[in-house]
């Protein structure tokens, strides 16, 4: 078992024929995701790599796919409506990979995927993986090994950073979950935890957050009532100056709120493992299961 | 992006809300000119990316043209919170019978703009939340439908008692709604909206903030940012499509992705280090951004050693090596490099790296342990 995605997912890329989602395509099908579409308006009818058929919409690639699933690439300015596209054609889950969306257009998205009854993952984030399943998105899969720790995050590079290290420990991944960078994203650390203690195969969970708004210390929350299976938390941001937007949109202290030292606290409060160091999961992990 | 008080009005006067006129001056005679042409008295503010301006001696009341050079004089070159004010507003002065808030922040836990309106204005508005929550209403927005007028005039009405001061409100929420959503904001807030002596509410202070996601689709907006309000190394680095802030430190960090230069910063501060900067070369890195990375973090002086953290997925290790030694070979290194890489080509990176005379680890720890250590005793030595 795993979250989100398993070996029966079947997904299409939007952005196919782009630079980054022609990359990652192949990346995809390399690691066993069964792509069976793309769509890129204008190029309909081609085949890319001589062997995924491209479609013009998205209506058009589930009628003739039959896939549930959709990861898009396509640039920042176009991305809402990649997103409210992919839900009215009836995906049921769609990843967002594209950095830069404006905040405002997800104001509009979050609701109209919502009342189509789709998940949206991400934008700017780097997708999920269900280790020797499925993956779906930019997380290097050989960084990855199947075992039962649910890794969900705020960041890409620091995800790798952790996973890298379980694997390297033997401690292999059930799901590993990118939520994005963004202050308004589809899926949240409660929808995660949430769908990790759901899961039969998911022992425990390691969970990087990091500075900007409440969902840690709403997660933390979350934790404390509802879980059952051990959680050790993580957050990136602990020297950053307030007021300043760390790299990600969403990383930002706004006046004293959303800082590192109040999402730890909550975390400590919640009975969670804090890991003072990318490092310290590994025990911390150990130590609860 | 922030912008400016007097660039946030002209965005709003441009949907209609009514502000007192003003223009912006550079020097105490354009100051004193503005002053004459308004006549009357005119109130001088620092233009400045700071809250607290009033509180710093940075905006004052000046009765006539020569008071206005006066002041003028004083407030340019002044340093607010470590901001140098390089341009003044001088304003018409109102008078003020009462005083409220009215703002529109972009809200990440309803994920709507929400508006946020208070009798209680002229003050901060996050210590009016702390103590006296009941005299703030906060309203989010359904952007797919708009600000719509019963909305409009339900702020107005918490607002005011007298319905002509409604309908005026109900009307600038209207304009700052507009302002909001066509200028891809984060934030307006106009703070204060007063009522003058005689009925008429009007917008005197005004604030603006866009998503940096929007410059590309609102290029006019781009023209709006003001170099001279940032540290040059922070224009130079946007300028290379680098994600950088300075910092005091003398760790200087070259990292990829943001959550893993926050957590490298972190680290750096475990190990009993500084800092000197937030760095990232983002995901598909190009030999020519390690270049202009490693320029940037060289020409802050109280850098003592250069850490670099790379965690190759899309990024390829063997770019960055590249960079590492193009950069290098134009630009000797005056200070101690440690270089961590690991993933994608990491085997070439590693290669190139030993031919060009650079030893590099795979592991993060000792990375940055190693750099600290460095950054201590260069310290110590200098």
């Amino acid at each position: 078992m795993s979250i989100f995605i398993d070996k029966s997912t079947t997904v299409i890329v939007q952005g196919i024929t782009g630079r980054d989602g022609g990359f990652h395509t192949k990346q995809m099908i390399e690691y066993g995701t069964k792509i069976v579409g793309g769509v890129t308006p204008g190029k309909g009818g081609q085949k890319f790599d001589d062997k995924v058929p491209v479609f013009n919409t998205v209506h058009e690639a589930v009628k003739q796919t039959n896939a549930n699933t959709s990861v898009i690439y396509v640039p920042p300015m176009y991305a809402a409506d990649a997103m409210m596209e992919a839900a009215d054609a009836g995906i049921k889950f769609i990843v967002c990979i594209t950095e830069g969306v404006p905040v405002l257009d997800m104001t509009r998205v979050y609701p109209f995927v919502k009342e189509k009854g789709a998940r949206l993952l991400g934008p700017n984030c780097p997708g999920l993986i269900t280790p020797g399943e499925s993956k779906v998105g930019i997380i290097p899969g050989r960084i990855c090994t199947p075992g039962n720790i649910g890794v969900v995050s705020r960041s890409g590079t620091l995800t790798y950073e952790v996973v890298y290290q379980l694997t390297r420990a033997g401690m292999g991944q059930s799901t590993c979950v990118g939520i994005g960078g963004d202050p308004i994203n589809g899926t949240n650390f409660i929808d995660c935890l949430a769908a990790f203690e759901a899961d039969p195969k998911t022992k425990a969970v390691a969970m990087m957050g990091e500075i900007g708004g409440t969902d840690e210390q709403e997660a933390a929350e979350f934790v404390r009532k509802h879980m059952k299976k051990p959680v050790v938390g993580f957050i990136a941001g602990q020297t950053a100056p307030p007021g300043r937007r760390m790299g990600h949109a969403g990383a930002i202290i706004s006046g004293s709120a959303g800082t590192a030292a109040e999402k730890i606290e909550a975390f400590q409060k919640a009975g969670m493992g804090v890991a003072k160091r990318p490092m310290d999961f590994v025990q911390l992990l150990k130590d609860r299961m | 992006m922030n912008i400016h008080e007097y660039q946030a009005k002209d965005l709003l006067r441009a949907e209609g809300v009514p502000i007192p006129p003003g223009e912006v001056a550079t020097t105490p005679e354009q100051a004193e000119a503005i002053a004459k042409k308004m006549g009357g008295m005119v109130v001088v503010k620092a233009q400045v990316h700071a809250g607290g301006r009033g509180k710093a001696g940075g905006v004052k009341l000046a009765r006539t043209p020569a008071e206005a050079r006066e002041v003028a004089s004083r407030i340019l070159g002044m340093q607010i919170k470590g901001l140098t004010v390089h341009k003044v507003l001088v304003t018409a002065a109102a008078d003020i019978a009462t005083e409220a808030y009215v703002g529109i922040i972009l809200d990440r836990a309803t994920k709507k703009p929400v508006f946020m309106v208070s009798p209680a204005g002229g003050i901060d508005i996050e210590e009016v939340a702390a103590t006296t929550p009941e005299k703030i209403l906060k309203l989010p927005i359904d952007t797919r439908y708009g600000l719509q007028p019963y909305q409009a005039s339900e702020l107005g009405f918490f607002l005011f008692d007298d319905v002509k001061k409604v309908r005026a409100a109900s009307k600038i929420m209207m304009a700052l709604y507009q302002a909001f959503m066509k200028n891809g904001a984060s934030l307006a807030e106009i703070n204060p909206l007063v009522v003058t002596p005689a009925g008429d509410v009007v917008a005197l202070d005004a604030k603006m903030v866009i998503d940096d996601n929007e410059l590309d689709r609102h290029p006019e907006l781009e023209a709006l940012r003001d170099e001279t309000a940032e540290a040059p190394s922070e224009v130079d680095a946007r300028n290379s499509h680098l994600t950088f802030i300075k910092l005091d430190g003398n760790v200087g960090c070259v990292v990829n992705g943001a959550g893993l230069a926050m957590a490298t910063m972190d680290l750096v501060k475990f190990y009993g280090g500084e800092p000197a900067n937030f760095l990232d070369i983002g995901g598909s890195s190009n030999p020519e951004k390690v270049v202009n990375a490693l320029r940037i973090i060289t020409e802050d002086p109280s850098v003592k050693v250069i850490l670099f953290n790379i965690f190759g997925g899309i990024t390829r290790t063997d770019d960055v090596a590249n960079g590492i030694v193009t950069a290098t070979k134009a630009n000797p290194l005056k200070i101690p490099i440690v270089i961590r890489l690991t993933g994608t080509n990491e085997e070439i990176a590693m290669k190139i790296l030993k031919e060009n005379g650079f030893s590099a680890s795979s592991d993060m720890d000792d990375a940055v342990k190693k750099a600290v250590d460095l950054a201590t005793k260069g310290g110590k030595a200098a």
